[in-house]
């Protein structure tokens, strides 16, 4: 009996997955090159390889755009992966993610001499996961993609061995990854046991034929899911893992991790969501309106407490989160065009933005404290023009792509009729604002010269009464304080600077600076990691490094000198502004173009 | 060859990006020559583009279909620029004898004017930055003439809005030029409100902005007043831009800037354009005739109130800045009696004569060395042949003098406002007198008579040295324009309507809108009164001022002083403006608004002190949040399974 019983094996085509092919034969061509190169070249050859095959990928993907532009999606290997716009979409950014992670990881390899190409390996690998998730129609092939994309990432966190912090953040990724992955199969056997089907297009086929009378089974499997998804894309309460991961993880990896692990698992969340379970929208709706809400803003509310500027990439990318989930909740096809826009400018600030945070953070990317960004200005001109307008566009100011995808999720909201929820949002990227210009106004402002405090160096100024030990852990009316001070000629200060003469051009921000000084005096937090029981968690030391406020004014004067920008970081940065900045000038075009991926999507 | 309609905005924009790369390493002039072949492209790509258009057949030349470009698509868009819902806002030109019109002369000028700034900011220590603004302006404009609809035109305005705030307090150390270019963006500001509602309105009534689209459905603005009210706000865009009452003063202060900038920005092009803001919208106006009854009486009372001002200004660009905002005021006088054409025809022509005199009058102080009062010059024509004899030809040609270019167009404004109003005629052709007795007083201040600047100043400021003629690149566009000054009536001649600039622009406007029934009998004695009327202005003129310089009863304070104006508006609006600031700046902004910003701040603080306290750093609670997240939304699906 056994003997004559053949298992079927599907058919392959493998043009349908050959993005994924790319990255993972690439990946496995390069392990094998670079064992073979000497040391010294590991790097360089692994960049170059990398480079190459981000690119072969990214031709294949735009192939495929053609191609399903052409005739349309289909489905492919037993009608496990689907390709159609929207995953060719995620495939056109992932490829560009793992390029310009290649580019910005060479430097930091360079300066960190740990290991040669293996994070490039694991880079493509994880790359090749996000891809298999946005193109799965089943939800064993998601749960495939994802802990392809997971497992890789792990070990990525962990790769400079000589940080704890890195170990510290890896194991605490990995042991918490672990458990959502578990929660996440879990939900797979639930919604199989209720539906008989694991296929994304049979579920939605069954759930439209038949009307469970109990459907206490599938709604359990759904909330599985539904928390797996927002583990992996960091919504509130499931995104405790975030700041640890991303402060600890290398700053080139933490800039791909937010880029990729994010575009992956809300393409798979998108698709499932909107294809199998879209009759069921009426209950998971309120959910998904529910964890947008906390999300956006304890996003945006920790953020702004935040004195390492990676954990406040962190808290703000959580942030971003509950911006994409408004495209989510919105449940219609406008909303995850919206969304998937929202990812593509997201991918190239928070990509951009790491790469300048891992330019900054010096050998041993330690140094991330906001007193190292002071002054960058006038040290680095260009790079703080390029880390403003990247700050600016998250913050959704306009000429960027940041305020199109911003304006478009909160439109899909407000069409939805969930005009609080847009209203939320809005309220929060006010607050996220904040933390973004704070940084802004920091680079713009003068360096403290040998580490005095900003008014001491100003002789003739009148004192600024930011002598450290006035600054309480919170004064009632920071903004007051500054205000008073301005005060005695409101009108006359205004033709100031003509008067002050040969002043640098920065002097008229010194008020800005005065009032954003005081603000962050009230609202940092020293140490977010607090000792429990006497146990403290290496990361709270590390977050115990930056202290208390003084040392805000008088950074150690070797971070305050100029950092080296290599050429390729410099390519990266240059490439991420650019995009961000033309296609804020010129939104349509890839407006158009997310929007023609979800019309292509075939559920 | 419509396609090189493109290169048109094109040009000047590149040219702006290459001097902004490389302008200050260049220096001085190559920058200069930079920008003036950038703009000298620009005008040969507007003359191909113009014979293109007129090769088409008429009607094709006609709004609805103007726009093909001769691809035979039906719209001609860059790109897409802004797709949010329902707007749909498309970087698309729209080409057609009006635009046409206005990109010819524009570029042209623009194009003398840039190679006398060759000559005139030789050794100005931000040579390069001066065409980088220049250029920067001729796109804007361009932008603002070639958009196909209100919100891309809105993008040229500010475009050209900012640029003549940067170039009017280009000298920007001293306070004046400071303080003038401040005056005239705040000024312009106000209209711009304007121009922003006027477009929201359009919006919400019509769906769309496209100029022809939003023609073609203009029946949704019937009714309501709503027509009248976006023609209103169009032209309170006008006058702001424009330089009419209410919002003029702007103008004469913005002439700290440089003497080329007054000619291109503040004479020839950047003022027309709330001229031809209205004149595109056109379709618009004829929906409102109490709109246009509005345009026509301030046109009117402008053009009265700036020539009885330019009567007694000593400086001698100020007094040209007021005879420009008259002169306005006489074009927007015809669009208030619906003859766009003749509006047009006098910007033109305006162009030209204004060009030059500001050009002029930048040579003369060139020559003496930054003097611009007129008491302190005289005799010129003996050192500056050149000047002079230019300038003679842009005199009577703004004097109205047969057969000079402005004789033609302000008779046919004339004619106009006679057959529609005849208080208004009244009112006009006494400007008329008055434009001519002003641009003569001028005329022989500054070239006749004495030679005072030999003399030191009452004030005590020493004697100038001899005047010296301008290089030829100076030279050049003064006799050029003198050239178009004489000959620009040809383009527009009241018994060759039928080949002229009338019929080119027919398809635009439509001879429907206005059709003057005069007899030739009529017609010849309203040009024989505007001849008679300038000719008298010229002897009255040269009876009183060519031997005496000093006429305090010919220039009373009231005049000098702009009828009160600025000390009106102070009163009105500054002083309690400032009080207002004051206000709100000790108890709204100290108070609320600062109080709001340190509520949000204690709240955050205080409640992320709490919320952070859940970020231990220790698996185990992580977990723990997770787990407790999972059951929470749990309980919500099965309670939803169960009701």
């Amino acid at each position: 009996m056994l003997a004559t019983t053949v298992i079927a094996t599907p058919h392959i085509r493998y043009l349908a997955i050959l993005p994924e092919i790319v990255l993972l034969g690439g990946g496995v061509v390069l392990l094998a090159v670079a064992s073979l190169v000497r040391r010294q070249l590991r790097v360089r050859v692994g960049t170059l390889l990398t480079v190459a095959i981000a690119a072969g990928s990214l031709g294949v993907s735009l192939w495929q755009w053609a191609d399903v532009t052409g005739r349309g999606g289909f489905t492919a290997i037993d009608h496990a992966v689907v390709v159609d716009g929207f995953s060719v979409l995620v495939n056109i950014l992932v490829s560009c993610a793992v390029l310009l992670t290649a580019l910005v990881a060479d430097g930091y390899l360079l300066r960190e001499r740990v290991g040669g190409a293996e994070l490039q390996v694991l880079a493509l690998v994880s790359a090749s996961g996000a891809m298999i998730m946005g193109s799965a129609n089943d939800l064993i092939v998601v749960f495939l993609g994802l802990e392809i994309l997971s497992i890789a990432l792990y070990v990525l966190a962990a790769f400079n061995s000589r940080r704890e912090a890195s170990g510290e953040a890896a194991l605490k990724y990995f042991i918490l990854g672990s458990f959502s992955s578990a929660v996440f199969v879990y939900g797979i056997a639930l919604v199989y046991g209720a539906t008989g089907s694991t296929n994304l297009a049979q579920i939605a086929d069954f759930l439209s034929r038949n009307v469970l009378v109990h459907d206490g089974l599938l709604l359990a499997g759904l909330t599985l899911l539904l928390v797996g998804f927002s583990f992996k894309v960091a919504a509130v309460p499931f995104h405790m893992w975030t700041p640890d991961v991303y402060q600890g993880s290398p700053s080139p990896v933490t800039g791909f991790m937010a880029a990729v692990a994010k575009a992956g698992a809300f393409a798979a969340f998108l698709r499932v969501f909107l294809s199998s379970f879209g009759l069921l929208r009426a209950d998971w709706r309120p959910v998904i309106y529910a964890l947008a809400v906390v999300t956006l803003l304890v996003g945006a509310g920790l953020a702004v407490v935040q004195r390492d500027v990676k954990r406040m990439l962190a808290y703000s990318s959580i942030n971003h989160a509950g911006f994409v989930l408004l495209g989510l909740q919105a449940a219609t096809g406008r909303g995850a065009s919206d969304a998937l826009y929202y990812l593509f400018a997201y991918t190239f600030m928070v990509i951009g933005s790491f790469a300048v945070v891992s330019l900054i953070g010096r050998t041993g990317d330690v140094a991330h404290d906001l007193s190292t960004y002071r002054g960058l200005a006038r040290r680095q001109p260009l790079l703080a023009v390029c880390f403003a307008v990247l700050l600016l566009a998250q913050a959704g100011a306009p000429f960027t792509t940041g305020l199109w995808a911003k304006l478009q999720v909160v439109l899909a909201a407000v069409d939805n009729g969930s005009v609080p929820l847009a209203v939320i949002a809005m309220a929060s990227a006010a607050l996220a604002a904040f933390f973004y210009l704070r940084l802004a106004v920091l680079m713009y402002s003068p360096a403290p010269a040998s580490g005095g405090v900003l008014g001491e160096e100003e002789p003739g100024e009148q004192p600024v009464a930011l002598t450290a030990g006035t600054v309480g852990p919170f004064r009632a009316g920071p903004a007051e304080q500054a205000m008073a001070e301005a005060q005695p000629q409101p009108v006359e200060e205004l033709r100031a600077p003509a008067v002050r003469g040969a002043r640098p051009v920065w002097a008229g921000t010194e008020q800005s600076v005065a009032v954003v000084d005081r603000l962050n005096a009230a609202l940092l937090i020293d140490a977010e990691t607090v000792t429990v029981d006497g146990e403290t968690p290496a990361s709270a030391a590390a977050d115990q490094v930056g202290g208390d406020v003084e040392r805000v004014e008088a950074p150690d004067p070797a971070l305050v000198s100029k950092v080296p920008v290599p050429a390729l970081s410099a390519v990266a940065i240059g490439l991420c502004v650019a995009v961000t900045v033309v296609f804020g000038f010129i939104p349509a075009p890839l407006v158009d173009f997310a929007h023609h991926a979800t019309l292509l999507f075939v559920p | 060859m419509l396609h090189a309609a493109f290169l048109m905005p094109l040009l000047p924009l590149a040219g702006f990006v290459v001097l902004l790369a490389v302008g200050r390493r260049v220096g001085d002039p190559w920058a200069g020559w930079i920008g003036t072949v950038a703009v000298a492209g620009s005008f040969a790509a507007a003359c191909v583009t113009l014979i293109g258009l007129v090769h088409q057949p008429a009607t094709a030349r006609e709004l609805t279909c103007s726009v093909s470009c001769g691809t035979g698509a039906a719209s001609h868009a860059f790109f897409t620029w802004i797709p949010v819902g329902g707007l749909q806002v498309k970087a698309a030109i729209l080409l057609d004898p009006l635009s046409m019109t206005m990109c010819v002369f524009v570029t042209g000028v623009s194009m003398l004017i840039h190679l006398y700034s060759i000559g005139y900011m030789q050794r100005d220590r931000d040579y390069s930055k001066f065409f980088v603004y220049l250029n920067l302006f001729v796109f804007s404009m361009l932008v603002l003439v070639l958009a196909n609809n209100f919100l891309v035109t809105f993008v040229g305005w500010e475009g050209v809005g900012v640029c003549s705030y940067w170039l009017v307090s280009f000298w920007f150390h001293r306070d004046s030029a400071a303080s003038a270019g401040k005056k005239a963006f705040i000024y312009n500001r106000v209209g711009d409100v304007g121009f922003l509602i006027a477009v929201f309105l359009i919006f919400s009534k019509t769906g769309t902005l496209t100029y022809l689209e939003v023609f073609a459905h203009r029946h949704l603005l019937a009714g309501g007043g709503a027509a009248t009210a976006a023609v209103l706000l169009l032209f309170l865009a006008a006058t702001g831009k424009s330089a009419q009452i209410p919002l003029f003063n702007w103008l004469p202060d913005a002439m700290e800037g440089p003497t080329p900038v007054s000619a291109l920005i503040h004479a020839a092009t950047m003022v027309t354009a709330g001229v031809y803001l209205l004149c595109r919208a056109n379709p618009l106006l004829a929906m409102s005739s109490a709109g246009m009854w509005v345009i026509a009486v301030i046109g009117g009372v402008t053009a009265f109130v700036a020539a009885t001002i330019a009567c007694t200004q000593q400086d001698i660009k100020k007094g040209l800045a007021f005879s420009t905002v008259s002169q306005i005021g006489y074009m927007v006088l015809a669009v208030g009696t619906g003859a766009y054409v003749a509006a047009i025809f006098l910007m033109v022509a305006h162009a030209f004569y204004k060009g030059l005199l500001f050009l002029g009058a930048g040579s003369v102080i060139h020559g003496l060395e930054d003097e611009q009062d007129m008491k302190r010059m005289g005799a010129l024509r003996r050192w500056m042949p050149w000047t002079f004899g230019t300038f003679l030809f842009a005199w009577l040609a703004i004097a109205a003098v047969p057969p000079f270019s402005g004789f033609w167009a302000k008779g046919d404004i004339l004619s106009n406002v006679y057959a529609k109003n005849l208080p208004l005629y009244a009112l006009a052709l006494l400007t008329a007198f008055l434009t001519a007795y002003y641009m003569s007083r001028i005329f022989y201040l500054t070239f006749t008579g004495k030679a005072r600047w030999q003399e030191p100043a009452p004030d005590g400021s020493p004697a100038h040295h001899k005047p010296h003629e301008s290089p030829w690149v100076m030279r050049l566009p003064l006799v050029v324009l003198a050239f178009c000054a004489v000959f620009a009536g040809l383009i527009d001649l009241p018994w060759a309507h039928s080949v002229s600039l009338a019929a080119w622009l027919d398809p635009v406007f439509g001879n429907r809108l206005f059709d003057s029934h005069q007899s030739a009998s009529v017609q010849i004695a309203l040009a024989v009164a505007d001849g008679v009327v300038a000719v008298a202005a010229l002897l009255v003129a040269w009876g009183l001022w060519r031997r005496r310089v000093d006429r305090p009863e010919l220039e009373p304070d009231f005049l000098q002083r702009v009828w009160y104006w600025d000390n009106l508006y102070d009163a009105v609006i500054g002083r309690p403006g400032q009080v207002m600031a004051r206000t709100f700046a000790t108890v709204v902004d100290a108070r609320v608004i600062d109080g709001a910003v340190n509520g949000t701040a204690a709240l955050v603080r205080s409640t992320a002190a709490r919320v952070r306290r859940l970020q231990t750093g220790f698996v185990r609670n992580y977990v723990l949040g997770v787990a407790l997240g999972l059951v929470a939304i749990l309980v919500f699906m099965v309670s939803r399974s169960w009701s």
